[in-house]
């Protein structure tokens, strides 16, 4: 800083530019987007009351527990099984990367649905699996929801593999030369300096993966896993009010993906450790913050700041 | 007294496809040395360090560190490359210091400090955070010890990574171009570290371009171009009397 002591001038006052077209823009999507809402609510067959009849009504809400137990199920095989078929794509061994290569082209080659309707029907091909000395009855095994994690959970892992990769990729070199000069072992470097900055590229997209997992797992409906849809589809079939019964589990989709979302966030947030000098703030904190100090003039610079040997304000 | 040389390099030879890096070097580091590196870039300086760690293999010749080859052990006449756990093992006893400094960035300055002793020393936490406390202490940063890398200066980084390496016990340390990646003015404190290292008998291998220091600090130095060491002597002499032609004109376009 100068060491000019003249008195700082007066803050500018200038009459802002008017943005006229921005306002009609606005006005005209706005209303545009009302319109819409009001057509659809008020459309001549759409019974409301049926609506809120079905929306909390006990077997929907089976039906959304199940839905979530799914989606809980399948991500968890997904990251698990994702985590494993990266690092063996990152493998030395040749076998490894090629296995996990041969993976993701069958399974993200095919459509879930059908690989659903595979694993549910696979006892009709082998109703036994003997290997090993072991006999495996799948007739016995597979019911509805194994059929159902199997399909979602090895399917996902195929894209979660990729995403990981990404992650893995994306952390500096040097990284895993400084934690092997210190002497570190491969699963070390992996499990303690790579993946924990990895999380950070991993995370966003993971989220992105959970919510879609949680719309995908309607598909089970053709394994006759009661979920959401599955519920939604077996009462309309006697009282036949389908697009109540949609609006119903669109409702319940739509709660639970935002709160997906909003978890999402913290969980960034966490392992945005070190990443950022600091933390975003919270949406909470952040209201809070508009609340109080909303009509607070600018804040001052501070006065004395204490300064490292390097000159960086601390 | 015939003391074992820390590093024993003979004809080492490094190829990159076909690019060849290393085209035979030959060297002693005796224990407590200082050795300074200086050449061009590109003249196979960082190559060689990163053998002397294994964290590249050799094509040619032998390097021995300790007395032990790198990388191999020898029964007879056959060579048989080390088994991981060995290799980890070795590069435990070696403590290596980057141009970009590369701290964990997700881990705090002792968490940076203890890692390696918890994990592959398996030491008792108390003692590890005790030890990497009087390590930060001496490199000047007692007060730095619960920030995270990037709330630190380059030069509070590179002094944290040579904590981090100290932190090991390492019987040899090795330094590629430490002060390259920083600003003029905080150079000094890292050199300081350094300083101090090399006047409690640490055996070194700097890679460098301060020519100040390693006319100081260093015991020997070598002038490496093109993958071969083309002069190597007391700094002085080195510095102010260059006997290669080479020599001269790199010095004459750094100093």
């Amino acid at each position: 800083m100068s060491a000019a002591s003249a008195p700082r001038p007066e803050a500018i006052k200038a009459i802002p530019v008017r943005h006229p077209w921005r306002w009609l823009a606005a006005v005209a999507v706005v209303g545009f987007a009302a319109e819409a809402i009001y057509v659809v609510a008020t459309a001549p067959d759409l019974r409301w009351p049926v609506v809120q009849h079905y929306l909390f009504q006990v077997r929907i809400g089976l039906g959304a527990v199940a839905t979530l137990e799914l989606t809980v199920v399948a991500m968890v095989i997904g990251i698990a099984l994702g985590i494993l078929l990266a690092v063996m794509r990152i493998s030395p061994n040749p076998v490894m990367s090629t296995v996990s290569w041969f993976y993701l082209w069958f399974f993200r080659g095919t459509p879930v649905l059908v690989q659903l309707f595979f694993w549910w029907n696979l006892p009709l091909i082998l109703p036994t699996i003997g290997a090993f000395g072991w006999q495996f009855e799948t007739v016995k095994y597979i019911n509805p929801f194994i059929a159902s994690i199997l399909g979602l959970g090895l399917n996902e892992a195929a894209y979660m593999a990729e995403i990981v990769r990404a992650g893995i990729i994306s952390v500096d070199q040097g990284q895993t030369e400084a934690a092997m000069a210190l002497g570190m072992r491969r699963t070390q470097v992996l499990q303690r300096i790579v993946l924990p900055q990895a999380m950070r590229v991993i995370i966003p997209p993971t989220g992105n993966e959970t919510i879609s997992m949680l719309k995908t797992s309607s598909l089970a409906f053709i394994t006759q896993f009661g979920e959401l849809f599955r519920v939604s589809t077996e009462i309309s079939a006697f009282n036949f009010r389908i697009v109540e019964l949609l609006i119903v589990i669109s409702f319940w989709y739509l709660l639970f993906t935002s709160v997906l979302t909003v978890g999402q966030y913290y969980v960034e947030r966490y392992f945005a450790r070190g990443s950022q000098r600091e933390l975003p703030m919270t949406p909470w904190q952040r209201l809070r913050r508009m609340l109080f100090t909303f009509h607070a003039p600018p804040p001052q610079p501070p006065v004395a700041q204490r300064r490292d040997d390097s000159g960086q304000a601390f | 007294m015939s003391t074992r040389p820390m590093v024993k390099s003979e004809a080492v030879h490094k190829s990159f496809g076909r690019l060849e890096v290393l085209r035979g070097i030959d060297l002693e580091v005796q224990p407590q040395e200082v050795m300074c590196m200086i050449g061009p870039s590109g003249s196979g300086k960082s190559t060689f360090l990163r053998c002397i760690n294994h964290l590249e293999k050799i094509d040619a010749g032998r390097l021995s560190v300790d007395g032990e080859l790198v990388g191999y052990s020898e029964r007879g006449e056959r060579l048989y490359e080390l088994p991981d756990r060995e290799v980890c093992k070795k590069r435990s006893e070696i403590g290596m210091v980057f141009q970009r400094f590369n701290l964990f960035p997700h881990m705090t300055a002792l968490e940076n400090v203890i890692e390696a002793p918890l994990r592959v020393k398996g030491e008792n936490r108390d003692q590890a955070v005790a030890r990497a406390g009087k390590l930060l202490e001496r490199v000047g940063l007692a007060d730095k010890v619960k920030a995270y890398p990037n709330q630190l200066s380059g030069g509070q980084q590179q002094r944290v990574a040579i904590a981090r390496a100290l932190a090991m016990q390492p019987k040899l340390m090795l330094f590629d171009e430490p002060t390259s990646a920083l600003d003029p003015e905080l150079v000094g404190d890292v050199l300081d570290v350094m300083r101090g290292l090399a006047k409690d008998g640490m055996t070194m291998i700097v890679v460098t371009h301060e020519m100040g220091f390693a006319r100081e600090v260093g015991d020997t130095l070598v002038f490496m171009d093109g993958g071969v060491i083309v002069e190597q002597g007391n700094p002085r002499d080195v510095l102010t009397n260059p006997r290669e032609e080479r020599t001269k004109t790199f010095l004459s376009k750094v100093l």
